[in-house]
């Protein structure tokens, strides 16, 4: 068991963690992060998507070891300091993006990652971000429309 | 209209903010103290006898708690069929019995062998490793036409073949249909497959078994689109536990999609091992187990035939299905390709002669049942092609051949034993042609023809069965359970209400629905209505949420349940106005007298009711709570025109989807946004399943499609946004919300409209083809315009 310390969503935190503990399990089982979900074992989903150092990174693909002095944003730490939705959230909810909420945090995530570094994205440019996010209740139509909203942009559709 | 949305608004939902923040409840989050963890060893191979079992070394490592294998279920139940299909001699199906775990043989790759216990999940898998299995491999049978043909290798030794039925329906009008198509003017034949796909909803399958040894309670969290039904099945059919002792709880479920309808033998395991162990058990089911133990959908292969006159009416349909089932009987799977099947082959069209036939074949590949649609998209799919390639064969527009046959006069008996109560094909058919820009086609073929793609058009239809009912009818199909739905619904003193309902949401957003309905009963805000779902604790009974119906007959239900309140408060208002029952009417919330300013507000009425000093005891009791079943009179039927504009890459064969639109007929609409969702959902899937997704099996049974890296789940950038529309909407006419459905119609319309459309710019670009096989890989498109 090695321990490991990184600060979580602005808050410092420490584990003790087997050498092949991801670091999604961490975050699930160690610090009762559960928003932070596991959709699949091959990096293929998305669903685990944090953001480490500033960067979007699907959690399962790194040990918690890894992450040892890291800066660590999940899901959990996205809503405003007075407790209501962040931006991105916000038009996750008024544009219907999300049904079961399984793949949302990791979809969230990986918004605000696209958004920071291209903020006002095409929508070839957004479905092209969202590879290696899957979702399976949308056919993605409202969750690309929500990240254009977010970004500011008109989203009104022809004939919807 | 309550403020915050009644019957008809869109207001947000109400889930979405702790779905948004990482504050969701599912199972995986759940945690039992002093849990221990298990990990399923599973068959590598297809089909073979098990030999020996060496669980010795790995009882003896670090952390292990208990090993199990087959021989600890020996005294317990299997896992159930809940339908018994009878063939068209009058016998009935075969059903082979299906272990919790594997005893003597295996049958399909990824059967669970031995389970072992341990502190942690990686002690479970490290000590997995060292589990000895010596197993004799089998030849394993795969293909559904030779597993019929030869009876030589058998799946299940103690059946008499590999086929579950042979189903004719309707079986007396076999020798008329045959009759029809023998001397019919033009007789369209097609051969296709329904490709075999694997459901996916992004959260794996989760049980966690708790067991109390000072109460003798037992229970079970679990991913369950029904946990009532997975109560009765586990209780009373696997484990001999009455319902009074054992809970099933199924929290934020993360999808369903059906194949999470199902009683899985993990289920039953954690349960049986949390007593077994003397402590709790939890399975997470990762990602690469779900491909090989959910149940799989589709997978039929047909041949269907229609008959016309010269003018292009139709005379006759006959099909012939071969309809895998996988190597055990899944909750529902016989019922899928019958009853869910065959009787909607008549489609949107007044065919007068049907004839289904359905067989039903064990094969070593995992269960097979409902998905997303069940049936009915395989239904659809085959009518739809066939009646595109019956137009270019009979020289009549693919749109004019579908409107010539319409049914327009309800209600409207089909020749496969349904009957529609309403619907209007041509509102629809009108509604597409104008959303999706029909008569614009031929100048965005153009313009695509000077890129050097080739464009094609799609247009379908589709008729939908949502709410399967009624029971008695059901059960003499073979169904066993019955199919209504029960809602409670509690007020509590100061006028907020709770309603415990049989439904289940698993992203539906039932939470933002159901109350909307309520609100607008009552005349309260929506916020003053609570949805408890997924909890048999909580819960009275439930068939759970499959086949749309959660709205239509839990919704029922839920209206009926606060009729009755309504009724009651209406004489406590009329006690406390000293007027006439009849006399009170409730208008936003307030009980007024006719015909005179005399009101009380629901608040009083609801305290009255829990402080009953002012109250007529003599006639009525304390309190404001009623629970009402209801059982449908009838399915409903919503239908709808889809359309699909794809270009073709003629150099590489990949298909872009251009638009995807799709105008439906769900009856009244609770909620626009939600229903909006739902459909775009369903086309997303509908064009995975025609573009993208396939379950694959080699020769000798083992899933080559077994992770996201083989299996293509179709992406943000592999779909368009689409149109939807549901302006058309002819109420159903049996429920008293007049809804119909409207879950699964965009995966059971989609299929054929992208097939169609990419046969259709083949045939413009001058290619004889009729037809491809979905999945419309580009090896497989570009392979057919170059053979």
């Amino acid at each position: 068991m090695t321990k490991v310390s990184m600060s979580v969503n602005g808050r410092a935190v420490s584990g003790e963690t087997e050498g092949r503990t991801l670091l999604s399990q961490f975050l699930r089982e160690e610090l009762n992060l559960t928003g932070t979900h596991i959709g699949c074992d091959t990096s293929q989903c998305g669903a685990c998507v944090v953001h480490v150092d500033g960067k979007a990174v699907k959690s399962c693909t790194m040990f918690a070891a890894e992450a040892e002095g890291a800066d660590v944003m999940t899901i959990e730490g996205m809503a405003n300091t007075d407790g209501s939705l962040g931006m991105i959230q916000q038009a996750f909810q008024d544009h219907h993006g999300l049904q079961c909420g399984f793949c949302t945090p990791g979809m969230v995530m990986s918004a605000a990652d696209l958004l920071k570094n291209n903020p006002k994205p095409t929508e070839t440019e957004v479905r092209a971000y969202l590879e290696g996010n899957i979702c399976r209740c949308t056919g993605y139509h409202n969750i690309v429309k929500a990240i254009m909203a977010a970004s500011g942009q008109d989203v009104t559709i022809a004939a919807e | 209209m309550p403020a915050d949305g009644g019957i008809g608004a869109s207001p947000k939902r109400r889930e979405d903010v702790r779905f948004l923040t990482g504050k969701g409840n599912y199972t995986d989050d759940i945690n039992v103290r002093g849990q221990a963890y298990v990990h399923f060893v599973r068959s590598e191979l297809a089909h073979g006898h098990i030999n020996s079992i060496d669980t010795g070394a790995a009882s003896a490592m670090e952390g292990v708690v208990r090993i199990f294998t087959g021989a600890d279920f020996e005294s317990v139940g299997g896992i159930p069929c809940g339908w018994q299909i009878t063939d068209r001699f009058g016998e009935v199906m075969q059903e082979p019995a299906h272990p919790v775990l594997a005893q003597g043989k295996v049958r399909h790759v990824g059967d669970p062998i031995a389970a072992v216990v341990a502190e942690t999940y990686e002690q479970a898998r490290d000590a997995a490793e060292a589990i000895e299995i010596d197993i004799s491999e089998l030849p394993a049978v795969i293909d559904m036409k030779a597993a019929v043909a030869n009876s030589d290798v058998k799946v299940h030794e103690d059946l008499i073949s590999n086929l579950c039925y042979d189903w004719g329906f309707v079986e007396e009008n076999r020798d008329a249909v045959d009759a029809a198509i023998k001397g019919a003017h033009h007789v369209t034949t097609l051969e296709l497959v329904n490709n075999r796909l694997i459901a996916n909803p992004m959260e794996p399958r989760v049980a966690v078994g708790d067991y109390n040894s000072a109460t003798d309670d037992h229970t079970l969290y679990t991913t369950s689109q029904n946990p009532h039904v997975i109560r009765l099945l586990m209780g009373a059919f696997v484990l001999g536990i009455p319902e009074h002792k054992l809970r099933v709880v199924s929290p934020d479920v993360g999808g369903g999609f059906g194949t999470k309808i199902f009683h899985y033998a993990e289920e039953a395991f954690c349960t049986f091992a949390a007593k077994a162990c003397g402590r709790p058990v939890k399975w997470t089911s990762s990602r690469s187990e779900a491909f090989m133990s959910d149940a799989h959908g589709r997978d039929h292969v047909t041949k269907i035939e229609l008959a016309m006159d010269a003018e292009g009416m139709f005379q006759a349909l006959r099909t012939e299905t071969y309809a895998n089932m996988g190597a055990y009987l899944s909750t529902f799977a016989p019922s899928v390709p019958t009853w869910l099947h065959g009787t909607l082959m008549a489609g949107n069209y007044k065919t007068p002669l049907i004839y289904v036939n359905v067989k039903a074949v064990f094969t070593n590949t995992v269960p097979v049942d409902a998905y997303r649609g069940a049936g009915r998209p395989e239904a659809t799919f085959q009518l739809e092609r066939v009646i595109d390639k019956a137009a270019r064969e009979m020289g009549i527009d693919p749109i004019e051949l579908r409107r010539k046959n319409f049914i327009t006069e309800f209600p409207y008996a089909t020749p496969v034993a349904v009957e529609y109560d309403t619907g209007d094909y041509h509102a629809t058919m009108d509604k597409l042609s104008e959303i999706a820009d029909l008569s614009g086609f031929e100048a965005r073929r153009a313009q695509s023809a000077s890129n050097g793609k080739l464009r094609g058009l799609g247009v379908n239809c589709y008729i939908e069965a949502c709410g399967i009912a009624p029971s008695n009818l059901v059960g003499q199909l073979g169904a066993r359970a019955g199919l209504y739905e029960s809602a409670t619904v509690r007020v509590n003193a100061t006028g907020g209400l709770v309603v415990m309902t049989g439904s289940h949401s698993h992203g539906q957003g039932h939470e933002t629905a159901f109350p909307q309905v309520i609100a607008d009963m009552i005349g309260i805000d929506a916020s003053m209505v609570e949805i408890v779902h997924g909890d048999t604790a909580k819960v009275p009974m439930g068939m759970g949420t499959y086949g749309s119906r959660s709205l239509a007959v839990g919704g029922s239900a839920m209206f009926k349940a606060t009729e009755k309140i309504i009724n009651k408060a209406k004489k406590i208002a009329a006690h406390l106005m000293e007027a006439a029952d009849s006399d009170i009417e409730l208008k936003d919330g307030q009980f007024s007298v006719a015909g005179t300013d005399k009101s009380v507000a629901w608040g009083d009425v609801t305290l009255a009711a829990y402080v009953p000093h002012n109250y007529p005891l003599e006639d009525i009791e304390p309190g404001l709570e009623e629970t009402a079943f209801y059982d449908p009179a009838n399915f409903t039927y919503p239908s709808g025109a889809y359309a699909c504009e794809v270009e073709v890459d003629p150099d590489t064969g990949k298909v872009d989807i251009k638009s995807f639109a799709a105008a439906d007929d769900f009856g009244n609409i609770v909620n626009p946004m939600i229903v909006d969702g739902q459909v775009h959902g369903g086309i997303g899937q509908g064009i995975g399943q025609a573009l993208l997704e396939q379950a694959v099996y080699d020769s000798d049974g083992q899933l080559l499609s077994g992770s996201y890296m083989d299996y293509a789940m179709p992406r943000a950038d592999d779909v368009p946004y689409y149109t939807v529309d549901h302006s058309c909407q002819t109420p159903c006419t049996h429920n008293p919300l007049g809804v119909k459905g409207c879950g699964e119609a965009g995966a059971i319309g989609s299929p054929p409209a992208v097939v169609n459309a990419v046969v259709d710019a083949l045939q413009r670009a001058g290619h004889d083809i009729t037809h491809i096989d979905m999945p419309l890989s580009p090896s497989k498109v570009w392979s057919a315009m170059n053979s």
